[in-house]
């Protein structure tokens, strides 16, 4: 662990995006505390404060540093709060995909025959379908929700995890000690669990991350489109919605600032995986 | 290779089956679209009449195979909310659609390739970090904020390209393109270009990817024993050997175009067929979602088809009848 450390110190632009994602997830997990404003609380706002531009002092004394949206909500909490929405559907999305796709690939590997042909037949399909495709097909099956949304990420999701697993458990399936861990009359699911499951984490873990931050972007599309959560959940992709229809008359900063701080956090996930990846990646080892 | 033929055929066929009763057993867990349709204060005899005539009254097994059935002979149903042919309605957005996803193809390849070519021939140069920086952020940034900023600095900031619609049109082989009017044209630029942006990415790296095996191997070598100007041998050697896998992804690409241009078509008030399924969605008009869906389908099944076939076609060890992988 140290030494993972130290290596990934080397990388100072991994060290900033790592950063980052500590600040968001902070900010995100302390967001009813920080804030100078509760988004939700209406009888906090005041419609005379509505679409103000940033550095405006409100009515209520303090300065809106990004600016008020059109209810005249603090920007800047509201960004925060939306935040910590999308943060808790992404990684939420991601944890119970990676729980069923992991098991379906680590089963389907170990399992062989029809088993492994019919699940990873279906996984393969998915794959080459869009999972945007899905997501949105499923939102407007299931409707709008949290846990709608969650099911409907997952579905879009699980196939990468499947796969990472499969292919990882295929490898390990055929190495030495995996025959002679076999070898005594130990439940084979033992051999699951303790040889081959911890033996595919790595791998499984860097896609996590990239599916993370491709779960929030997901998220903040279909919230965007008008499809993803209701609206008293305004995740960041709600409010950049928000604030599109008065980008045309130059308030360009109710959605400007959400997105900003919508690609930040995805694109900060998105360094810190590939950091990883890299230095899980034996070829690049020095 | 027959058996493979067929084999395939037949699990398309198969998935083709799945696709649409799960499409249409989806589709059919939504709310009841009667309600949307009918305004409330209807009479009982108004709304019993409205049931029947959409042939939602029938169990939902004979829908099924009613809905099959129609699917079969090219007939999609009639839009709830449109009152025309669904297939009608498809049919007349498709041009739209396809010329956004060919332009944001055109796009990908035109500009993305030689910019790839470049980072893989100079991959220490500070150009190509740039560009590989570039291809990070569209494959990670979300296409509809993208879409966004190209609204505010082109339309809003510097106006010179118009924020959304279609613009003015001409004839062509009886169908209204876009890109034969100047006008149209400048309609086209900025969607095409925000749909574009992840097959840019994509074909950067490929490219580059491609063009850094290929310049250690001893064809580049002898090129240049040979005297041959190093364009010349980027362009009739390097182009040449990492244009097998490029056109392979662009085919499987262009079905995922079509489906991205949901987002981009929703930024941009492009009347396409993905404007449609997002209209359709939010106003329960399923027989449009369900031929969208089907549709899509389709073409992703043909498409894995085609390529399945085509890698049968070129490699051996499939030729002479054994199994992939």
């Amino acid at each position: 662990m140290k030494a993972f450390w130290r290596e990934y110190r080397e990388n100072w632009i991994a060290v900033i995006a790592l950063a980052v994602v500590v600040l968001v997830v902070l900010a995100a997990l302390l967001a009813p505390w920080i804030t100078p404003q509760d988004p939700y609380d209406l009888a906090s706002l005041d419609l005379m404060d509505a679409r103000r531009p940033p550095g405006f002092v409100g009515s209520n004394g303090y300065v809106h540093w990004l600016g008020t949206d059109a209810q005249g909500r603090d920007l800047l909490s509201a960004i925060i709060h939306g935040l910590r929405i999308s943060l808790q559907m992404g990684i939420a999305a991601g944890l119970v995909a990676m729980t069923i796709g992991a098991t379906l690939g680590i089963l389907s590997a170990h399992a062989g025959g029809w088993v492994e042909a019919a699940i990873m037949r279906v996984v393969d399909l998915q794959l080459s379908f869009p999972a945007i495709l899905l997501a949105l097909v499923l939102v407007a099956v299931l409707g709008q929700g949290k846990s709608q949304l969650i099911i409907a990420l997952v579905a879009a999701q699980y196939a990468y995890f499947a796969r990472t697993a499969y292919g990882a458990a295929t490898a390990e399936r055929q190495k030495d000690y995996v025959e002679a861990a076999h070898a005594p009359p130990l439940p084979s699911w033992r051999v699951v669990l303790r040889h081959i499951l911890p033996n595919c984490l790595p791998p499984l873990i860097v896609v996590g991350t990239v599916q993370v931050a491709n779960a929030i972007a997901l998220e903040a599309t279909l919230s965007f489109l008008g499809l993803g959560l209701p609206p008293t959940e305004p995740s960041l992709g709600m409010l950049i919605a928000n604030g599109f229809q008065y980008m045309m008359s130059g308030r360009t900063w109710i959605s400007v600032y959400p997105g900003i701080a919508l690609i930040l956090l995805i694109v900060a996930i998105n360094i810190v995986g590939d950091q990883i990846r890299d230095q899980f990646n034996p070829r690049l080892r020095r | 290779m027959l058996g493979f033929i067929i084999q395939r055929l037949l699990q398309a066929g198969l998935v083709m089956l799945a696709m649409s009763a799960l499409v249409f057993l989806g589709v059919y867990a939504i709310g009841n679209p009667i309600d949307v349709l009918i305004s409330p204060d209807a009479t009982q005899d108004i709304r019993a009449a409205a049931i029947r005539s959409f042939g939602l009254d029938l169990p939902l097994w004979q829908q099924y195979l009613a809905f099959l059935g129609r699917l079969l002979s090219g007939d999609f149903g009639r839009s709830f909310v449109f009152g025309t042919p669904v297939i009608d309605l498809v049919l007349a957005r498709l041009p739209a659609t396809l010329e956004l996803a060919l332009a944001s193809v055109l796009i990908g390849a035109f500009i993305g390739i030689p910019l790839g070519i470049y980072a893989g021939y100079k991959p220490e140069s500070p150009a190509a970090r740039g560009i590989m920086a570039v291809s990070v952020l569209g494959f990670s940034v979300p296409t509809f904020w993208v879409g966004l900023i190209l609204i505010l600095f082109f339309a809003v900031h510097l106006d010179w390209l118009p924020a959304g619609n279609r613009g003015p049109t001409a004839e062509f082989l009886g169908v209204q393109w876009s890109f034969l009017t100047r006008e149209g044209l400048t309609f086209l630029i900025l969607p095409a270009l925000n749909l574009s942006l992840f097959k840019l990415a994509m074909m950067i790296r490929l490219a580059r990817a491609g063009t850094r095996e290929v310049m250690l191997t001893d064809t580049v070598k002898f090129a240049r024993a040979a005297g041959l100007s190093e364009l010349t041998i980027l362009r009739r050697h390097v182009l040449r050997l990492i244009s097998i896998p490029l056109v392979t992804v662009f085919g499987l690409e262009f079905g995922s175009t079509l489906a991205f241009a949901v987002v981009t078509e929703t930024i941009f008030s492009w009347p396409g067929v993905g404007k449609l399924i997002i209209d359709s969605i939010t106003s329960l008009d399923r027989p449009v979602m369900v031929a969208y869906l089907v549709l899509v389908a389709f073409l992703f099944v043909t498409i894995n088809l085609v390529v399945d076939l085509s890698y049968a076609l070129l490699d051996p060890r499939l030729r002479r009848g054994g199994r992939a992988s």
